[in-house]
């Protein structure tokens, strides 16, 4: 059965399939081709939300993106989207949708005592009233939120998938209604590659709400289908639909949402397709065909549900087929809106009256109206609406001559239906968002484009051109222009643009502020903004106290803000404030209009970068065989580093002290490849190495390593690492894991900008290799096995490199140490990684080789009081107070030294690094903990500095701990108390910060 | 030399050669990894006459000059990757020509590494191989902007890669990844293609 209010026939809905949604928890039935919007009214439904502040009832006032009261929060649970609007809502099976700010329900909402309360609730009510005490604000704000809320964010992470997508076009084509059909296609013919992008679900605009235009002698929509067509032919053209551009940013970047499956019930939407689609498009040039947005009238209560706007009307009709009301008064101060009595009086609508502000009223649809005998009121105003959950009836006065009064007490006209007209917006919101201006058009009252700042134009109704033939040729002469500039001239004869009926919505009669019968501000709203329950009481309020500039009325009232950034509601705001001043309204100026010109999904802003998608996981050659071994693994910034190989029932402390133990006594492995390498060539590679380290290059002898310390301009430590020579002007430099990217970028810029004339290249070669870091007293006599290099220590000594192969893999072998023990490198192709890690595995049995990680590897060095750039550096920190002034040379210059010898950096009571021992051996002091000499009963206490690293030492047999310490060096020996969080006080001796094996044999050996 | 079973791919955990599908009919993308591919890095003064000549002398091809051009000799591919950086790429079965350049450009200003085991290399082709990489790319990928035989070094999602577009009749792509980022990188082109069918080929 169809719904009460669906035409018997009409429209551009399938009526062979029905579709069946939920509405507050009713069921309703519609047509696919159906929006919410229609669906409801179908349904006699025109009640769908409460008002923001007021919490009044509110009605469809639209049928399309400039809907400001049919906020819609669509879904359940997880999958749910709040501030959606009904109006563009796609009908689809199963949906379930639900009205937004109203408690408990739509019907009966207990806020509407707002409503009785109004004169408590002025412009700047927040403001003025909860500015003091300031301290109070967090309580105020619980509650303010709770009672004003836009709908409800989702209750779980979004189940749905999303993309985002880079896109490059010669001509952005921006809504495919009559003008961005024919400049898509004049642009297309010329070979430029277009992107038309429509936020409707089908081509056409305008014209899907149009009962009899036609087109080049044939009916609209069938010249609308054959532009479809030939577009669709077109290689170079992309049409995308259900696709909103949202955003026009600098250099033509433009944003736009394109929507993929909302309109298909959820068991049909194809797995592999993501929700929506987020467009960032550089255009070459853009062309905005956006149209028009009609004007409501503000008048007396003209926010009850049942009044809208006189186009919505005709679409609700023309395209979806159902009645939006019984009886309808018309209301409107141009010609344009007789084509909506027209329309509904053919669709059997019974029109009471035609309410015009015109005094004689005139026009080509007037003419129209009156042959078919309609009832017109020239002269008259709706001077105040009633009903309360649906308009029943308004009343009608003549005004008076200058239209500042209406006289008598007025006619009562029921009706069910008010259709409004006040005149057209063009919309400009992209030109306006492109930085392009604004100027009021005196002849349609309205704004209008003016030069554009980036490459971008208008074209028919955006532009302030609105007959439908004008359209078409607008936008054929821009589509063939933009098309030109970028390099595209049209081919062959010149084509005539298609020809139309050229008429727009004049004679009109403009007034901004309808009278009412009582003072304004007196009974009855005039409301200028329904979505932020603005009325044009609150304007005059916000100018009586002083408001000038339209961006602080704006602000100060809320006027034109929240999702609907003020579609149909600013100009209106400004008329009545160019009004009050009896200035022209281009004094007045316009406010900023602001991305998104709809809202959009927040989901495709992450795109698939999220899950295990969102950051790269970075792998080394082996780490297949570390997630076997059961590692834990630790983030080096986007690598993943063993952290710690447990073994059954083992806990990361057990690990740890076990791996520790094993590189002392026997024998560890580790995975080094992470590290950074830089290969650095050429015949100036070793002066250049002089300028970049605070050591010493020159004499370094092919084959040997050794440790370099580099530093920023401001003289403090940046990074570390081992670099060797292998050959006379070729170095092998390592950098820390997490800076080998930033010292490639420091080594370049030095090299590119600073001295160019050093002969030098640098090539990243970190991945090249796989490093396994063998470390123990066993470590020759493993390597022994596998290679076919001298181990001896006196062929092979501590730092340096030989080359030969190892398991039979070409290798490179450096006797390098971070653990302080008995230590070997090496370095094979990064393909043979795996397998040499396994062959050191088999062959390590008989040491009990035991793989460690950064843990265990952080407490070897930390034992031997070797620092960690970044832990026991925070780019504060210099060589000297670090102890390491041997590194220092004191006679070259190198990058930082300026700053290192400035005299504030000699301070005796510059933070130190020292070693400390708690005087309970057990007890291990927490990393970061504070240092204080004297410990108060609460903080603040002097603090002296912190604590960088801390552990159990199994091989000390006991903890150990490095600190950065004010004058830490004068304090050997003394006591310091690091107070805890829970009270605790540890208490510990400043020493040395080696810890183990003070003379470094063990290395060497 | 050391048995070459003993080499493992940067995507081998992936076992994509079990993935292979015999059909892959309407995919629009599809995918493949060419591994163990030689590179070798040249940097090098072009304006030089000797430099290049000692290039051509070895590889047969000069070092192409245009930005994001290549050139190609026998089973050899150059890409331009800057003013005075090339790679040479070659396939794993080719003798290896790092030795022979050092040797040609030795006491020149002039610099050969090989690079090959850092990197692997990602195969997408197919009528959306272009939409799929503009997912992850700011780059252009139409036939007018990036033209096959050319290259180009770019991010594609959060990996620095260079591109390389084939000269072949339907758009195919060669995209060069450090090892590490790898399965990232591939998952994450392989999950921007799906909407569009994604095979993986030999």
């Amino acid at each position: 059965m169809p719904a009460r209010f669906r035409l018997t026939q009409g429209g551009l809905i399938d009526r062979s399939k029905p579709v069946s949604f939920q509405f507050n928890g009713k069921v309703y039935l519609g047509f696919e081709g159906d929006t919410l919007a229609s669906a409801l009214i179908a349904n006699g439904v025109h009640l769908v939300g409460r008002s923001f502040k007021y919490h009044r009832p509110r009605g469809i006032m639209s049928a399309g993106a400039e809907e400001a009261n049919a906020l819609i929060q669509v879904g359940e649970g997880a999958r749910s989207d709040p501030n959606l609007r009904a109006t563009q809502i796609e009908l689809v099976d199963g949906l379930v949708a639900s009205s937004q700010n109203c408690w408990p329900s739509v019907e009966f909402d207990v806020s509407i005592v707002n409503n009785f309360a109004s004169r408590l609730l002025p412009s700047g009510f927040y403001y003025k009233t909860f500015m003091w005490p300031a301290s109070f604000w967090m309580t105020y704000e619980s509650a303010i939120r709770k009672a004003a809320g836009l709908g409800k964010a989702p209750e779980g992470p979004d189940p749905d998938s999303y993309d985002k997508t880079f896109a490059h076009c010669d001509v952005l084509v921006v809504g495919a209604g009559p003008s961005g059909l024919t400049a898509a296609l004049s642009a297309g013919r010329a070979g430029a590659r277009v992107i038309l992008a429509e936020q409707d679900n089908a081509l056409g605009g305008d014209l899907l709400s149009e009962a009899d235009a036609e087109i080049q002698g044939q009916p609209a929509l069938e010249w609308v289908e054959g532009a479809r067509a030939e577009l669709e032919g077109l290689e170079n053209v992309r049409i995308l639909t259900r696709t909103q551009c949202y955003g026009y940013f600098d250099h033509n970047f433009i944003g736009l949402m394109q929507n993929l499956t909302d309109h298909l019930p959820q068991n049909a939407k194809p797995a592999s397709l993501p929700r929506h689609r987020l467009w960032k498009l550089r255009a070459k040039q853009v062309l905005l065909a956006t149209g028009a947005i009609e004007r409501p009238l503000v008048f007396s209560d003209n926010d009850r549900p049942g009044i809208m706007l006189a186009s919505a009307c005709r679409t609700y009709v023309n395209r979806y087929g159902v009645k939006p009301g019984k009886k309808a008064v018309i209301f409107t101060n141009n010609d344009g809106a007789y084509a909506a009595a027209l329309d509904l009086h053919k669709a059997g609508i019974h029109v009471a009256a035609i309410v015009d502000l015109r005094s004689d009223p005139e026009g080509p649809m007037t003419e129209q109206a009156r042959e078919a005998g309609l009832r017109i009121l020239g002269n008259h105003a709706v001077i105040a609406t009633a009903g309360d959950k649906r308009v029943k009836a308004v009343l009608v006065a003549p005004l008076s001559e200058d239209g500042e009064k209406v006289y008598g007490g007025g006619e009562k006209i029921d009706c069910d239906l008010v259709a409004v007209s006040g005149g057209w917006n063009p919309t400009v919101h992209l030109h306006s968002q492109s930085r392009g201006k604004i100027v009021f058009d005196d002849d349609y009252a309205c704004f209008v484009p003016g030069t554009p700042a980036q490459e971008s134009v208008t074209a028919g109704a955006c532009s302030g051109n609105f007959g439908l033939g004008a359209c078409l040729t607008q936008g054929h002469d821009a589509g063939i222009a933009t098309a030109a500039k970028t390099g595209f001239k049209a081919k062959g004869r010149k084509r005539a643009p298609p020809k139309a009926e050229d008429r727009n919505f004049l004679p009109a009669r403009w007034m901004w502020l309808v009278p009412g019968d009582k003072p304004l501000g007196h009974g009855g709203k005039h409301f200028v903004d329904v979505q932020n329950d603005v009325t044009a009481a609150d304007l005059h309020l916000a100018l009586r106290e002083g408001y000038r500039s339209i961006e602080h009325v704006k602000r100060y009232t809320t006027t034109g803000m929240g999702t609907d950034q003020g579609k149909t509601s600013n100009v209106n705001a400004i008329g009545i404030v160019a009004g009050h001043f009896g200035c022209p309204i281009p004094n007045v100026g316009v406010t900023t209009f602001r991305p998104p010109y709809t809202p959009v999904t927040f989901g495709v802003f992450a795109g698939r970068d999220v899950g295990d998608l969102l950051d790269p996981v970075r792998k080394t050659p082996m780490h297949a065989l570390h997630e076997h071994a059961g590692a834990a693994f630790e983030d080096v910034g986007q690598w993943k580093r063993p952290w710690y190989f447990p073994i059954a029932g083992e806990d990361m402390h057990q690990a740890v002290n076990r791996e520790v133990k094993a590189c002392r006594d026997s024998l560890g492995v580790m995975d080094a490849s992470t590290l950074g390498k830089i290969d650095i060539q050429g015949k100036d590679a070793a002066e250049f190495l002089n300028r970049i380290y605070t050591n010493a290059w020159s004499q370094l002898k092919v084959g040997a390593c050794r440790y370099g310390l580099m530093l920023g301009e401001d003289g403090m430590v940046m990074d570390d690492g081992v670099t060797s020579r292998l050959g006379e002007n070729h170095f092998l430099m390592t950098t820390t894991t997490g800076n080998a990217a930033p010292v490639l970028g420091h080594l370049e810029e030095y090299l590119q900008t600073e001295w160019p004339e050093l002969e030098v290249y640098l090539t990243s070669v970190t991945e090249q290799f796989a490093t396994i870091s063998l470390a123990g007293p066993n470590a020759r006599n493993l390597l022994a096995e596998l290679t076919d290099i001298d181990l001896s220590a006196e062929a092979f000594p501590f730092m340096t490199l030989r080359e030969g192969t190892a398991a039979g893999i070409p290798a490179r072998v450096f006797r390098i140490s971070f653990t302080g023990d008995l230590s070997y490198e090496i370095n094979v192709p990064a393909s043979y990684g795996a397998a040499l890690w396994q062959t050191v595995m088999t062959a390590g049995e008989k040491y009990g080789i035991t793989p460690y990680g950064t843990e265990a590897m952080h407490v070897l060095r930390a034992e031997k009081g070797f620092i960690i750039v970044g832990q026991e550096t925070d780019g504060s920190v210099t060589p000297f107070d670090l102890g390491m002034d041997w590194i220092v040379s004191k006679k070259k210059d190198f990058v930082g030294r300026r700053s290192l010898f400035r005299a504030d950096m000699s301070k005796d009571d510059r933070k130190q690094l020292v070693g400390l021992l708690t005087d309970v051996p057990e007890q291990v002091l927490p990393e970061g903990a504070q240092l204080v000499e004297k410990v108060e009963d609460k903080p603040p206490m002097k603090m002296l500095g912190h604590v960088t690293s801390s552990y159990h030492s199994p091989n000390v047999g006991r903890s150990i701990a490095m600190a950065l310490i004010k004058g830490g060096r004068a304090r050997m020996g003394s006591k310091l108390y690091a107070p805890l969080a829970d009270g605790k006080v540890v208490t510990c001796t400043v020493t040395g910060v080696v810890f183990y094996d003070k003379e470094g044999e063990r290395t060497r050996g | 030399m050391v048995e070459a079973y003993l080499r493992q791919s940067p995507l081998s955990q992936l076992a994509l050669p079990s993935r292979i599908a015999a059909e892959h009919g309407n995919t629009g993308v599809t995918m493949a990894e060419r591994q163990f591919r030689r590179i070798v890095n040249l940097r090098g003064n072009p304006k030089s006459e000797e430099f290049t000549k000692a290039v051509k002398s070895v590889l047969g091809a000069d070092p192409p000059l245009m930005p994001n051009s290549v050139n190609t000799g026998k089973d050899i591919t150059l890409l331009w990757l800057g003013p005075d950086e090339w790679w040479i790429i070659t396939d794993a079965d080719t003798a290896p020509v790092a030795d022979k350049l050092r040797e040609a450009l030795a006491g020149q200003h002039a610099v050969v590494t090989d690079v090959g085991e850092g990197y692997t290399c990602i195969a997408a082709s197919g009528a959306s191989a272009a939409d799929t990489l503009a997912k992850g790319c700011t780059l252009d990928f139409h036939d007018s902007v990036f033209a096959p035989g050319s290259c180009a070094q770019s991010d594609m999602a959060k990996a620095v890669v260079v591109f390389h577009r084939l000269e072949a009749d339907k758009p195919s792509f060669e995209i060069y990844v450090r090892s590490s980022f790898a399965e990232y990188l591939w998952r994450w082109i392989e999950n921007a293609a799906e909407e569009y069918g994604v095979a993986v080929t030999q």
